[in-house]
């Protein structure tokens, strides 16, 4: 029967697909737990790769789970209100500064990098610190935090609602407070999700932006790629998959419960 | 307080973060690109020199084919995982969206394993089977951060297909080839276009893979950062990130206007 002809190859295209994707994977979690990735899993397993990578790593996870937090506190405080901003002006103006803002999506990280590191690379103590890092990961997700929340401030009926609170007398903070955010609190946790996930990961911004004292979780990375022997780089990378797995899958299932949201 | 200049008050702080780190920081690279020793006329030096035009060239080779293959792939697995219910097809989703929040360099060292000096293939291969550090370990690498992004447009774009109109071209005979080629495949047009936009933007401007394998593929991103770091060509690592950037962004546009999703251009 010709159907199931096709289902098969569908099927064994989808089979291959995920062979690809999870292989090499399996392969990194594999040698990052063996004692001796060239004698292969037959030469036991161990937990010492990943004690070497705390000693030699630790810092790196901390700066990341820093930067991360910072950067979503940033995100937050001048994502919403100006989301709200802009859910209430829905005019040409509002659509270009929200195209605006989302150049950083679409600009490569290291033509962003290029263009902050030759207006401010002279301000050395700006410069060497952690925060230059932060404007960085601010800048690319920034944009995440503004959509997730639009999107959701655009579906429900915010006019009513205000109208409602204004009646009551609250002025334009408490209604923003007690009426606007409680109601976007589904976009704000997509938002959030998203922007955390996405600046642990970030790294073509952040290796232009570094400094060698201050190496986030993707810079360690390339580094061990670079000069450590296969199982620390493997170990290593098993670090970073037990942090943002969690962290994609929550922001997947946040992003989807939004979108039923809005749509 | 009047509320118009709450809302003001609200826009502020997006306004000059947007003025300081953005907007004259963009400017300040423009203004760097052509403040060299040729002015203006590095962007013509993009298209003369051999070096320049073949990075360019290259990098727009293998995003195509990246795109292409990605299209094929992610197409053929959306709308199969779109259209059937079975049990795993769950884990199978999550496997396929997972490498979403791969950076770039952790994709080029899971093409290392692959296909590197120590790699899966070398190891249960005989002779000497290493691909990871060439044109084909780049395309891979690609390959893999693509597969997702790809995936999630069609499946999201196939969910809103009127699945009547396939009952209805089934009901008049159609075999399930031709529902695809005449009913699916049209439906899903401008979010395929969509989806390979972002699959080529994100190729183009792939710079953490590229980083981890390729020491003597000449990628665009891979060009500006040896121009910046290396040769301290200031303008001309400018001027190629402006051309990359437009290009991109230009494509993003597309993609969103078609579908109107936002995918991140990492890589």
């Amino acid at each position: 029967m010709r159907f199931s002809i096709i289902k098969v190859l569908q099927l064994a295209i989808t089979l291959l697909a995920c062979a690809f994707l999870l292989v090499p994977a399996i392969q990194s979690v594999l040698a990052g737990l063996t004692v001796n990735y060239f004698k292969g899993v037959s030469s036991g397993l161990t937990l010492k790769w990943l004690w070497k990578v705390w000693e030699l790593y630790a810092d790196s996870v901390f700066l990341s789970i820093w930067l991360a937090l910072s950067c979503l506190v940033c995100t937050i405080i001048i994502g919403v209100p100006a989301a709200y901003a802009l859910a209430k002006n829905p005019g040409w103006i509002s659509r270009i500064l929200e195209e605006f803002i989302s150049l950083p999506l679409a600009v490569p990280g290291l033509a962003l990098a290029l263009a902050l590191l030759q207006l401010y690379g002279t301000m050395q103590g700006f410069r060497t610190s952690w925060s230059f890092i932060l404007v960085g990961h601010v800048l690319y997700t920034l944009p995440f935090m503004v959509r997730s929340v639009l999107a959701v401030l655009a579906a429900i009926d915010l006019k009513t609602l205000e109208e409602g609170a204004a009646t009551l007398g609250a002025g334009s903070l408490r209604r923003f407070c007690d009426v606007v955010v409680p109601n976007a609190m589904p976009g704000i946790l997509a938002g959030a999700l998203t922007v955390v996930t996405l600046s642990i990961g970030e790294f073509n911004l952040t290796w232009m932006l570094h400094t060698p004292y201050l190496k986030t979780l993707p810079v360690g990375l390339a580094d061990s790629y670079a000069s450590m022997r296969l199982e620390i780089a493997s170990a290593y990378t098993l670090i970073f998959f037990v942090m943002i797995v969690p962290l994609l899958t929550a922001m997947q299932w946040a992003s989807n419960r939004a979108q039923r949201i809005s749509a | 307080m009047t509320n118009q200049r709450f809302l003001l008050i609200c826009l502020l702080p997006l306004l000059i973060f947007s003025l300081a780190f953005l907007a004259l920081p963009l400017m300040r690279l423009f203004l760097a690109s052509v403040e060299g020793a040729s002015g203006w006329a590095v962007y013509l030096e993009i298209i003369q020199k051999p070096r320049y035009l073949s990075a360019l060239m290259q990098t727009v080779l293998v995003s195509l084919a990246v795109t292409a293959t990605a299209l094929v792939i992610s197409t053929t697995a959306g709308l199969f995982l779109a259209r059937n219910r079975f049990a795993g097809r769950g884990v199978l989703l999550s496997i396929l969206t997972l490498p979403l929040a791969f950076p770039g360099v952790v994709v080029g060292f899971l093409i290392i394993l692959l296909g590197g000096r120590q790699g899966l293939v070398n190891q249960l291969t005989p002779g000497h089977v290493v691909f990871a550090y060439s044109t084909f370990g780049l395309f891979l690498g690609y390959l893999y951060f693509s597969i997702p992004r790809v995936l999630l447009t069609v499946m999201a774009a196939t969910e809103k297909l009127d699945r009547e109109l396939e009952e209805a071209a089934r009901s008049l005979g159609a075999s399930p080839f031709t529902v695809v080629r005449d009913v699916i495949l049209p439906g899903l047009g401008p979010s395929l276009v969509a989806a390979g936009a972002i699959a080529f933007a994100t190729a183009m401007g792939a710079f953490g893979t590229a980083f981890t394998l390729a020491t003597n593929i000449d990628v665009l991103p891979m060009v500006i950062y040896t121009e910046f770091t290396l040769s301290a060509n200031i303008a001309m690592a400018s001027a190629l990130s402006i051309v990359l950037g437009l290009v991109t962004w230009a494509l993003l546009l597309i993609a969103r206007s078609l579908s109107g999703t936002t995918v991140a251009a990492g890589g």
